[in-house]
């Protein structure tokens, strides 16, 4: 009995040893955490394996980690006890929370610059690169998943209304034409709209190169004022509220909801996610197409070009410094212009850099699939200007859920559209001071 | 003779009571005074910074209408879904004590919602009621009534209570099934041969001699009404149309998991913790003065 325990220590030890070993000799390891569930979370996965297959010194894993709100709780959480994951993948309204972390995480351009990786900012599309950037044009968070909005048209009730699907409407009166015409024809619902804040106010403001926030939308950092309550988005909204009066615009939900409405043929328009189209294509038993998002062709310098949304993946610090090379030739890898196109074609998403945007262009992913470059189109419309590169306001999911509040009073009649903005803007503004202040 | 046992160790007594004292420590008290800790704080997400502000959150809070206007939503949602889901359950219950043939099956039946996740029945009873794709909804549609939760602030409540009840149904027959067939046969037969018709029986003998069943059930309704429907919200309504549906337990997910203000979450949370222990109090001071042990 005595001469046992110690023989089970040595093991033990041995073990141990022979563990540590192994560990050595064995790769680096990268947890990517994300939020790609379904099909995407196996384009996810085969991404990560051909990087895998490419060298030997790095593994990177990627874990499904649940919704993007999830992911992100869960990243903080693991940094906050010590243990981060290497990459995170965070949706676009958490930037402003991962921004003011300094400490917590690792700049994109600052990684690659340590690491000697090749990184050419230019090669990036511009619309995409700004969002994630600082003042400075510094890249903060690696572009991945992202997408823009679009109009989409049901040809089948445009013809049975009249209209011709051919020449879709190009700007907001001629959208509440066909809306008009979509009814009279019979049809329970004209337009409706995906994600409104997003589409309505956020993007509508670049759209039409009119502020959403003070200080480049946010992007100049604290002290920022929201402005969306200006007389252009006053009036949009105010129309919207008109149409919707008429029955010609109706609301289906603050998300993606709306979308179920389109594809079952009871709205014949929708505007909404570029990233839509693989769901439309898969569910929609009618002919339709992709338009251009309109605009009022009355205000100065519209169409500006839109702003994306979607999310990066962003570099926890990390205790081990071995772990930056791997990221950043996985990034590498990651932005190089094949894999960019090929997932830009399984999923949707936009590519992220012009240079795989050529590449589509030329295996004519664009004559096989008509439209599915006007997400692009839009984003690259123009230089992005201070009032559309992008937007950065801490606290965006609170503002997003008070906007959303704010814009069913006014399509309930409750409000109208300069009262709902200006108590949006005013809400808003509360939470902006919040943000600063658990922040400075 | 020493007919009760007593024990002669001293510390034997604690000793038993301790893993009891160490669970209730741990699970309860520990979280609920770093609850109390946290809403004195405002601290950025990754906890970089964190500032002592005293009472800042809560008059943050107590300053926004639209919080003191989630109290009235969250105390209609709680009393509607109470009294309902108690009063459908009873009936089910008296129904279910009476049947005779296939009483196993009917009992499992009604069960069943209980074993469905709160999120997962939201999504059911969205499906059934959405605008655009639902079945009772076109069938509302075709009675000439407009059915669109999405605008409609009464309809949005009545879609998360209906969940809630549902939900809550299958408990609360559970207990009243358990406490009508411990009522004494003896004491219904004597009634009925008094004369007494079966609604006469009801009221004055059965609903008495549940009372304490009922007490209970109603505590633990409230608490389920205030606490665990913030999934039911999340997945059917998301507070919405407006702050229609936005109730107290909601707000505390959406800040503090959504939207990571810790602090402000917090300090929801120690203010719906207030409510439930007052209400508790209240129940137990005030109601069960008039429950039948």
């Amino acid at each position: 009995m005595h001469n046992r325990m110690p023989g089970l220590a040595r093991a033990i030890v041995a073990a141990a040893l022979l563990g540590l070993a192994t560990q050595a000799q064995a790769v680096t390891e990268i947890q990517w955490w994300h939020s790609m569930t379904g099909k995407l979370n196996d384009i996810v996965t085969d991404i990560a394996t051909k990087f895998n297959a490419s060298q030997t010194d790095y593994k990177v894993t990627p874990i499904y980690k649940g919704q993007y709100d999830e992911s992100m709780t869960a990243a903080i959480a693991a940094y906050r006890s010590g243990n981060p994951p290497q990459i995170v993948q965070v949706f676009e309204v958490g930037t402003a929370t991962m921004m003011a972390a300094k400490g917590a995480v690792k700049p994109v351009y600052q990684l690659m610059a340590e690491q000697h990786e090749k990184f050419d900012p230019k090669v990036f599309l511009g619309a995409v690169y700004s969002y994630y950037s600082d003042t400075s044009g510094n890249l903060i968070s690696m572009p991945f998943n992202s997408s823009t909005q679009v109009l989409y048209v049901n040809d089948d009730a445009f013809k049975k209304a009249g209209l011709d699907p051919n020449n879709p409407p190009k700007t907001w009166p001629e959208v509440e034409q066909a809306a008009a015409k979509l009814k009279a024809s019979g049809a329970p619902c004209g337009f409706t709209t995906g994600w409104q804040s997003w589409v309505q106010l956020e993007s509508f403001s670049a759209w039409h190169n009119v502020p959403f926030a003070s200080q480049e939308n946010g992007l100049g950092g604290p002290g920022t004022r929201l402005e969306f309550n200006g007389p252009v988005q006053v009036k949009h909204i105010q129309n919207l509220a008109d149409w919707a009066k008429k029955g010609e615009f109706t609301y289906k939900g603050r998300k993606d909801e709306p979308l179920a409405a389109f594809t079952s043929g009871e709205c014949g328009m929708i505007t909404t996610s570029s990233g839509s189209y693989a769901n439309i294509k898969a569910n929609a038993k009618f002919a339709w197409r992709v338009a251009t998002l309109p605009y009022y062709a009355d205000v100065k310098g519209a169409p500006q070009n839109t702003v994306i949304g979607g999310a990066t993946l962003w570099v926890l610090n990390q205790k081990n410094p071995e772990m930056y090379k791997g990221i950043a030739k996985f990034f590498t890898y990651l932005s190089s212009p094949e894999v960019q196109e090929k997932w830009h074609a399984d999923t949707g998403y936009v590519p992220i850099t012009v240079t795989a945007y050529d590449l589509a262009k030329k295996n004519g992913l664009y004559t096989e699939r008509p439209g599915f470059d006007i997400a692009i189109k839009e984003l690259t419309n123009k230089p992005p200007t201070a009032n559309s590169k992008g937007l950065r306001l801490g606290n965006f999911v609170q503002i997003r859920n008070i906007i959303d509040e704010e814009l069913e009073s006014v399509w309930s009649g409750q409000k109208n559209a300069k009262q709902a903005l200006d108590e949006a803007v005013k809400r808003g503004n509360e939470q902006l001071d919040r943000f600063d202040k658990a922040n400075m | 003779m020493e007919k009760r046992v007593v024990f002669q160790s001293r510390w034997l007594p604690y000793a038993l009571v301790a893993p009891q004292l160490a669970v209730t420590l741990v699970f309860f008290f520990w979280p609920a005074s770093q609850a109390l800790y946290w809403s004195l704080l405002i601290q950025d997400a990754f906890a970089a910074r964190t500032q002592f502000v005293w009472f800042d959150n809560f008059r943050d809070l107590f300053n926004d209408p639209h919080y003191i206007a989630s109290f009235q939503v969250t105390a209609v949602f709680s009393i509607l879904v109470t009294v309902i889901g108690l009063a459908i359950a009873l009936l089910l219950a008296v129904f279910a004590d009476r049947v005779v043939r296939g009483a196993k099956v009917y009992k499992t039946l009604l069960i069943w919602p209980y074993a469905v996740a709160a999120a997962v029945a939201a999504v059911l009873w969205v499906f059934l009621l959405n605008p655009t794709l639902g079945v009772l909804t076109h069938l509302l549609r075709a009675l000439g009534y407009d059915w669109n939760y999405l605008l409609n602030a009464r309809q949005a409540l009545i879609l998360i209570v209906i969940t809630a009840v549902w939900k809550q149904i299958s408990y609360n027959f559970l207990f009243f099934l358990a406490g009508l067939q411990s009522v004494p046969k003896s004491l219904i037969e004597a009634a009925a041969i008094d004369g007494a018709g079966p609604a006469r029986r009801f009221w004055t003998i059965v609903f008495p001699l549940l009372s304490p069943t009922t007490f209970f059930l109603l505590v633990v309704n409230i608490v389920y009404a205030f606490f665990d429907t913030f999934a039911i919200v999340d997945a059917a309504t998301s507070g919405g149309p407006v702050q229609a549906t936005a109730i107290l337990v909601f707000k505390v997910y959406q800040d503090g998991v959504q939207a990571l203000d810790l602090g402000g979450s917090a300090a929801q949370s120690v203010v719906l913790m207030a409510i439930v222990i007052a209400l508790t109090v209240a129940q137990f001071r005030f109601v069960e003065r008039r429950v039948q042990y």
